[in-house]
């Protein structure tokens, strides 16, 4: 998809009727460049610095994830989600747990959906917090990122307490979750989401009003409110050019209808209000957190349906039930009726949508998780032509592509 | 499975929503079918007015389907579908606050549907990805070459007779090894 528009216009309105067409460098960028988030090539074509046209290749980090989970049980399938999006897998584990939820027409409990609500939230913000504080270091704020990445190390370490792992997180089951709330965590939480709070401040006042920063992100990157429609963007990406589109508000899943939250919006789609609407989002979530934790119901955690979850061990040695439902359980894995579901839920980077199609039997037929940031690499070649080369760098950070979901 | 769960499952493929009776009255030949399992809106539609179909979806004001949300397609080899394929389209619109699911069946040795790329921008990157996937062929695409897997792949891998341990080194394997020996010491 080279567009020589640009040029050409260039070309047209040159009298002495030069040709400058072999001026046109091509440039590859990437696979395996360092202010590439990911491996991903863009192969680039400039006129002296101007970009005239761009062709991004994908598919470097592709593992056959859908492959794999259609091979597999259903819930074989949630570790490979924690591997989409590396930076925020709750938000995976949940997106897909929810999505065999509706397959089966269950909800978890209650409490297990406020815990998820906390945990989402954390997700996200260490989705912002990465996306923007590697956005920063690449255009010189290298101390916004150690920051950032100091804040994310808090929420890790309550990801950890509450599912063992920092990233690799396995967490939640098909009507709840493993594993409860442990001891003492609504008050680390609390602690920790004031230190974030903190830092969020002192980076608001180093970068957000920083002429430096300003002249390299603002005007840049830009797209329209019908572009963005049409490229299918979603979450931080559309918000910032103004359509207050959040799946957590237009399909109010979960129990966020409960919650009291501001959708943020930009107004020109540039590389500038997505910082905002990102920076935003954090402080939004985090009242978000605050709010979950207050109230928390008491209850449980799983759903005490047969045949969902796996029966305590006490039962599996002490009657038959326990034992064959175990057995079952192990052996032929989850049976979600037969059907089709569509899950949208709101992911770090926009609408994770997972399509399911199970036919009765322990086996899927389709797993398919719509990867949000896949539109966005597709316009980037809209989003860089009539730019410098050097644009590129905080354009493809604002996009926060992450490779594990791109390529899936 | 309690009981509950199994009435949620009779009842949900009888009704259908407003839409749906809007698709059969503005186009009572295209329309194969229906349901809205679990309140998910689907309508089975014939190849030929696909573009058709999708250009009311886009345009009309009683749809207004702003984003295309996701494209991808099922073999239902295994299942013993006929025909073998489905492409799924799925598609939100934000002014009326709902979503749609299209579906149009493919044989297995005729595999080709219009593109509908001029429509919505995200089809293309969207119509190449199944088109690696599945081989489906998307007519009027400027630029239908795979995605995701390498030019020299041979197959598409989610089919279903696309075997999950099979392996296609991008090098033959002697090459490899012929250039190993080259520096290794006797």
């Amino acid at each position: 998809m080279t567009d020589m528009s640009a040029l050409q216009s260039r070309m047209d309105t040159n009298a002495s009727g030069e040709d400058f067409s072999a001026s046109v460098m091509s440039i590859e960028i990437g696979p395996a460049h360092p202010a590439m988030h990911g491996i991903v090539r863009l192969t680039t074509q400039l006129d002296g610095e101007l970009i005239v046209g761009m062709e991004p290749e994908i598919g470097y980090l592709h593992r056959g994830f859908e492959k794999e989970s259609e091979n597999s049980k259903w819930i074989q399938v949630i570790p490979y989600t924690d591997r989409l999006n590396y930076v925020s897998p709750l938000l995976c584990n949940i997106g897909y747990s929810m999505a065999v939820e509706k397959l089966y027409g269950i909800e978890a409990p209650r409490r297990a959906e406020f815990t998820r609500v906390i945990m989402g939230e954390i997700s996200r913000i260490t989705d912002h917090l990465t996306c923007l504080g590697a956005a920063a270091m690449e255009v010189g704020a290298f101390t916004f990122f150690l920051w950032f990445i100091k804040a994310r190390e808090y929420l890790w370490e309550l990801v950890e307490e509450m599912t063992g792992a920092r990233l690799t997180t396995n967490w939640t089951r098909f009507g709840g979750n493993s594993m409860d709330l442990p001891e003492g965590f609504l008050s680390d939480l609390a602690d920790r989401i004031s230190k974030l709070e903190e830092i969020m401040e002192e980076c608001d006042k180093l970068l957000t009003r920083n002429k430096i920063f300003i002249d390299r992100v603002k005007d840049v990157g830009g797209i329209s409110k019908e572009d963005a429609l049409s490229f299918g963007f979603t979450g931080p990406m559309l918000r910032a050019c103004g359509i207050p589109y959040d799946v957590r508000r237009a399909d109010s899943y979960s129990v966020y209808d409960e919650l009291d939250f501001e959708i943020p919006v930009g107004s020109t789609g540039d590389c500038f209000d997505r910082f905002l609407v990102r920076m935003e989002e954090i402080r939004q979530s985090a009242s978000i957190i605050k709010q979950a934790a207050d109230k928390m119901p008491e209850g449980p955690f799983m759903t005490d349906e047969r045949m969902l979850q796996y029966p305590d061990k006490k039962d599996v040695y002490g009657n038959i039930e326990g034992l064959i439902d175990h057995f079952k359980l192990v052996m032929e894995g989850h049976q979600p009726p037969a059907g089709e579901i569509y899950m949208p839920t709101e992911g770090g980077n926009g609408e994770i949508g997972f399509y399911l199609v199970s036919d009765g039997s322990g086996d899927p037929v389709r797993v398919r998780m719509r990867p949000p940031c896949f539109n966005y690499v597709e316009a980037m070649p809209l989003m860089t032509v009539g730019h410098y080369v050097a644009d590129i760098v905080p354009i493809f950070g604002s996009i926060n592509m992450i490779g594990g979901e791109l390529d899936r | 499975m309690s009981e509950e769960i199994k009435a949620n499952n009779m009842n949900a493929d009888q009704e259908y929503g407003e839409l749906t009776a809007l698709l059969k009255k503005e186009f009572p030949k295209a329309v194969l079918g229906f349901h809205a399992h679990r309140a998910d809106e689907t309508v089975v539609i014939k190849r030929d007015s696909l573009e058709s179909v999708c250009r009311f979806l886009r345009d009309d004001r009683r749809c207004t389907f702003e984003i295309m949300t996701d494209l991808t397609a099922v073999d239902g080899l295994e299942m013993d579908m006929t025909p073998r394929f489905e492409v799924v389209y799925h598609f939100k619109s934000l002014t009326h606050a709902r979503r749609v699911r299209l579906k149009v069946p493919l044989d297995e040795d005729d595999c080709k549907l219009a593109s509908i790329h001029h429509l919505w921008k995200a089809a293309d990157w969207y119509e190449r990805e199944c088109f690696d996937m599945f081989g489906i062929i998307f007519e009027g695409h400027p630029n239908l070459k795979r995605i995701l897997m390498y030019e020299e792949f041979e197959g598409h891998p989610l089919r279903k007779d696309y075997p999950i341990d099979k392996q296609q080194p991008l090098m033959e394997l002697k090459e490899i090894e012929e250039r190993h020996t080259y520096g290794r010491h006797p």
